[in-house]
């Protein structure tokens, strides 16, 4: 495969965006995953390589808690299959935004791993500015480095005893929804995203007190289709 | 497939283990995505649907973060939480939509409140 010649470039701006604010909020929650590992009797190594494979958190607390449980391989596999379904639509939604008929499909199929809810909505936010067609490698350098970053903070911080204030720890794990709530509604490409977003809100403590284990996956659902609904009424009236 | 994590006394099984129960269930998601997401025009009303489902479980899981939280966190009063969130959004959107405000903004209530309680 030849590389045109600002591949690297864009790869290292990438990887960049190590540093910044998003960033660290990351590497912060998985340096709590990583407590809650050593905690839960994991081996160092088994904690790393959980983090690597699967590389989304909620999915890593999910398997934590089947293997607690003793739960066997099969349930494991499907508690943490439902927990994720939102990387189907969220890797569905990024791909068009990267993707040239020049582009690569092995590199698009190798960078989905990277797709995870801090660098999904920190790319969509930041691709307005990196020309398309480096937009693949700019998402893949950024992953690579989100990846390598955390990675070894796990390990640190699963050497390291985590003993912050009580009132430090709260203010840093509140960093994530604040964050979170911001960039998503920054990220939306069209009105039915806002909608969505507010009706994912809305409807969670309604799910929630329904059925607490599957109350993402209800709200994300029933949101999604509502808001898609709603925008293509609109369209048609209108057309 | 009764099988657990404790099952084999084999150093290569806790791997094996992470990689079907934790790996495949993931990695299938993103990697059926990516094909998916060949398949469809880019005008279609399917990605448009794709966005909406993306954002809605997004926000699941932000307000599921707020609602409910873990932690340190956890000891909090719910008002205080929702305050510092709507308190950050409406900085954000009244100053020039830049996501540090309404991170600074939300935070200073929360860690203002934590600390007038006593925490």
């Amino acid at each position: 495969m030849s590389l045109p010649s600002q591949t690297w470039p864009w790869f290292r701006r990438g990887l960049m965006q190590l540093f910044t604010v998003p960033s660290l909020i990351l590497i912060f929650a998985f340096t709590g995953y990583a407590g809650l590992c050593r905690d839960s009797g994991f081996t160092l190594a088994e904690t790393v390589f959980m983090a690597g494979t699967i590389w989304a958190l909620p999915a890593n607390v999910v398997l934590i808690g089947a293997v607690l449980s003793k739960a066997s391989i099969l349930t494991a596999a499907l508690s943490v299959g439902l927990s994720s379904i939102r990387l189907l639509p969220m890797t569905v939604a990024i791909m068009p935004e990267m993707r040239m008929d020049k582009t690569s499909k092995v590199l698009l199929y190798v960078t989905s791993h990277f797709v995870a809810v801090t660098a999904w909505i920190m790319a969509l936010e930041r691709f307005r500015n990196v020309p398309k067609e480096s937009r693949a490698v700019f998402f893949a350098g950024l992953g690579t480095g989100f990846l390598v970053a955390n990675l070894s903070a796990v390990a640190l911080a699963y050497e390291l005893a985590d003993d912050l204030p009580p009132l430090l720890s709260a203010a840093l794990i509140f960093i994530t929804p604040l964050y979170f709530l911001f960039s998503l509604w920054g990220s939306a490409r069209e009105r039915e995203s806002h909608l969505a977003m507010g009706l994912g809100l809305a409807l969670t403590p309604v799910f929630h007190a329904l059925s607490p284990k599957t109350d993402i996956l209800l709200t994300g659902v029933t949101g999604g289709i509502l808001a898609w609904a709603a925008g293509w009424l609109a369209r048609r009236r209108r057309a | 497939m009764m099988m657990t994590f404790d099952s084999l006394d084999a150093w290569w099984w806790p791997f094996l283990f992470i990689l079907i129960a934790g790996w495949l269930p993931t990695d299938g998601w993103r990697l059926l995505g990516v094909y998916l997401a060949g398949h469809i025009r880019e005008d279609s009303e399917l990605l448009v649907l794709s966005r909406t489902l993306a954002t809605a479980l997004v926000a699941a899981v932000i307000a599921k973060l707020v609602l409910y939280p873990e932690g340190a966190l956890a000891g909090s009063p719910l008002w205080l939480r929702l305050s510092a969130m709507v308190l950050g959004f409406a900085v954000y959107m009244t100053t020039g939509r830049k996501v540090y405000r309404g991170v600074i903004a939300g935070e200073a209530l929360l860690v203002g409140g934590l600390w007038w309680m006593g925490g």
